[in-house]
């Protein structure tokens, strides 16, 4: 069996705000145009397999594996990233504390693991620690550094509240 | 993973006229199993239909009908969406209870109520919800009850070709899920949905055996009595269940009891 039947899709995404028109084939995975069409590889990919949940992106405000994600399924979509989330100079909240409180150690996971903060934090404006560890089930950390993950998320969220970025961005 | 054609038919119509003309066509919607499974080439479909642009597959809404207060849910409806919607919180929590025990976050943004009872894993949280809630699978042309739906390991009623439209379900007036939760892939070892309506008692489990079936000894013994310990004295037979790495047939069947067992308490409580 091939790995192209020849077709093409056309395609048109807006990713971390800017349009794309894009062609591409049925078989490639929205994680796959990300880091190799569009070459941004802040959104990871672990385990491929969407246990893991490193290439957690934003698909129209929603976090999803972006590995179990067909690229044309994100037509017409927007597409948010980790490096469309903060920048160096102005690092979103969630990131800001990511930093603050250690949250990382080998650094694979956190992209991820950020966004899928973002969304929880989006879904609900009171998350407890035990709201957070769950909403945190589909990312793994193998350097299981999760309790400084869970108090980077706890605090992240209340920025958000406080710099009022809790509005989903599509 | 292998090579198929895409299309995205707009109408209902469309979808289906398309599937008679390919060769070995799958339909997706959230593509939640489906996706992983045909990079592990455990499905090779010719072509792949998506289903998200039919309107009619979309919305949650209350009929007024005969029965005055069926729920229909869209079949492109996402699990959060189920979890999150008023009308569902205000008559049918249970669902949206349901709905959130399914997998992560991320999956629960993405899968969808139709992919997920026409997938029918044996261990999915939603075919429970269906057999107890007097459920109806709506297709293009025709209504099957959820008794008639669940037939076997990843096996409905639906013919080829059949998309789910909608699933209309009978509130009850009190019903809770009690699930025992594979830790790491969040699947049911074993479900049980207890539901009370006017009528009697339902009990519906998932994650025993091949399909999500109704326990009808659990049901007749609730509703002699609507206690506990009603349940000690029904036999669970094992025979046919599930049996795998995380649990023998034996310990499904004795969850079953157990779970029923605190859905009842936490009703009565």
């Amino acid at each position: 069996m091939s790995d192209s039947t020849g077709q093409k899709i056309e395609i048109t995404v807006t990713v971390n705000g800017e349009l794309h028109g894009l062609s591409v084939a049925p078989n490639t995975l929205l994680v796959t145009l990300l880091r190799e069409h569009l070459g941004l590889t802040g959104t990871h990919v672990g385990c491929d397999t969407s246990q893991c949940g490193a290439c957690t992106t934003h698909l129209d405000g929603a976090a999803v594996k972006s590995c179990s994600v067909l690229a044309v399924q994100a037509d017409d979509c927007e597409v948010l990233t980790i490096e469309g989330l903060g920048s160096i100079e102005n690092l979103h909240p969630m990131q800001a504390a990511f930093r603050d409180c250690h949250a990382l150690q080998c650094g694979f996971c956190t992209p991820g693991m950020i966004m899928q903060a973002v969304d929880i934090a989006q879904q609900s404006s009171n998350l407890d620690a035990q709201a957070i560890r769950q909403g945190l089930e589909g990312n793994l950390c193998r350097c299981t550094g999760y309790q400084n993950i869970v108090e980077a998320v706890a605090e992240g969220a209340s920025m958000m509240v406080a710099t009022n970025t809790l509005a989903r961005e599509a | 993973m292998h090579a198929f054609d895409y299309h995205r038919p707009t109408s209902l119509a469309d979808a289906k006229a398309l599937y008679a003309t390919l060769e070995d066509p799958m339909y997706v919607s959230g593509g939640m199993t489906l996706i992983p499974s045909m990079k592990q080439r455990l499905a090779a479909p010719s072509d792949l239909i998506d289903l998200s642009s039919l309107s009619e597959l979309q919305g949650i809404a209350q009929l007024n009908d005969a029965h005055g207060a069926t729920l229909r849910v869209g079949g492109l409806t996402r699990h959060n969406e189920v979890a999150d919607s008023a009308l569902i919180q205000q008559h049918m929590p249970v669902l949206g209870q349901v709905a959130a025990a399914i997998g992560d976050n991320q999956v629960r943004n993405r899968g969808t109520l139709g992919g997920s009872i026409a997938n029918a894993d044996p261990a999915a949280d939603l075919p429970a919800a269906l057999l107890a809630m007097k459920a109806v699978v709506n297709t293009q042309d025709r209504q099957t009850p959820a008794d008639d739906f669940f037939l076997d390991l990843f096996e409905t009623a639906l013919d080829a070709g059949d998309i789910v439209v909608s699933v209309d379900f009978s509130p009850p007036l009190q019903a809770v899920y009690e699930k025992f939760r594979h830790p790491a892939s969040g699947y049911a070892v074993v479900g049980v949905l207890v539901a009370r309506y006017a009528d009697g008692v339902r009990v519906g489990v998932t994650g025993a055996g091949p399909c999500a079936f109704r326990a009808c000894a659990m049901e007749e013994a609730l509703n002699q009595e609507f206690l506990p310990q009603a349940v000690d004295a029904v036999d669970i037979p094992d025979a046919g269940f599930n049996s795998d790495m995380h649990a023998s047939a034996e310990y499904r069947a004795h969850l079953i009891k157990v779970l029923t067992k605190r859905a009842v308490q936490t009703l009565l409580s």
